[in-house]
């Protein structure tokens, strides 16, 4: 039997190496778009789908990606101005038995929250579902609304 | 190596380099008679898929059918950019079976391996 000494890595380059490509990938991390970000989230803190929220003088309107879900399976509430989105992405059985090349998909039970920041009227508000896009219109109420005062000068 | 639709090759990566995609998120299967591919891309209806079959390489485009919201943007997750990704498909499948579905923004692709080379059972004669 051949005995070959144990050589140590050397420590310095090996550092180094590890280190520039762990900043190389923080780099990439901080290059990539928005959705790439909120994926790396959602591998921590299970899913959460991205939403974009607009505000016009009358309406907000908020804006989730859903892919692939049933209308049954997604809750939307409004509480103390805040409106909640939640609800679970089942896994599908019929795929159980299959062998699996890439699971990028995520299942399981979501929620996101966005406080509104001004009063809506709960009554009013409209939600709809379509090609995976959840989009939520709040009107606001009417004290909520910017008003036009008139000042006379004379 | 099996070979499976699997990742982008180079050249087609090379090729989005003028365009801003972006990758939608996908989950393969593998079954007797073929795969099963899911890509999200909420926001693509069924005419804004664009789907191209280039040797054994096929493309999935979609392009977001995007209603635009007035008013002022508060927060922003969402890309605006089309989705698009390349995969190499495996010999064994039977690309003029090629079937799609889209629904709520999902697609899902059928990829039926060819009559050969779908497993069977040999009967043994006496």
């Amino acid at each position: 039997m051949n005995l070959t000494r144990y050589q140590r890595p050397d420590l310095g380059w090996a550092g180094f190496g590890r280190l520039s490509s762990l900043r190389d990938e923080l780099d990439r991390l901080f290059e990539s778009p928005w959705t790439e970000l909120a994926r790396t989230s959602q591998l921590l803190s299970g899913w959460s789908p991205a939403l974009d929220v607009h505000e016009d003088k009358d309406n907000f309107v908020v804006q989730a990606e859903l892919p692939g879900m049933k209308r049954e399976d997604i809750d939307v509430s409004l509480q103390d101005g805040a409106l909640s989105i939640s609800g679970e992405r089942k896994v599908e059985k019929k795929y159980e038995e299959a062998e699996i090349y890439r699971t990028e998909r995520f299942f399981g039970k979501f929620q996101r929250t966005v406080t509104l920041p001004t009063p809506v009227a709960a009554d009013k508000v409209k939600a709809q579902y379509k090609d995976g896009v959840l989009t939520i219109t709040l009107p606001k109420t009417e004290a909520a609304k910017p008003k036009q005062i008139d000042v006379n000068v004379n | 190596m099996k070979t499976i639709v699997q990742a982008e090759p180079k050249a087609a990566a090379e090729r989005t380099e003028h365009q801003e995609f972006v990758v939608p998120v996908v989950n393969i299967f593998e079954t007797g008679d073929g795969y099963a591919l899911e890509a999200e891309m909420p926001g693509v209806r069924k005419d804004g898929l664009e789907i191209t079959l280039e040797g054994n390489e096929i493309t999935i485009i979609g392009r977001r059918a995007t209603e635009p919201v007035t008013g002022e943007l508060l927060f922003r997750e969402r890309s605006a950019a089309d989705y698009r990704r390349v995969f190499e498909l495996d010999p064994a499948i039977d690309t003029s079976k090629i079937s799609a579905k889209m629904e709520q923004g999902m697609l899902t692709l059928a990829l039926p391996k060819s009559e050969q080379v779908k497993p069977r059972k040999i009967t043994v004669s006496d």
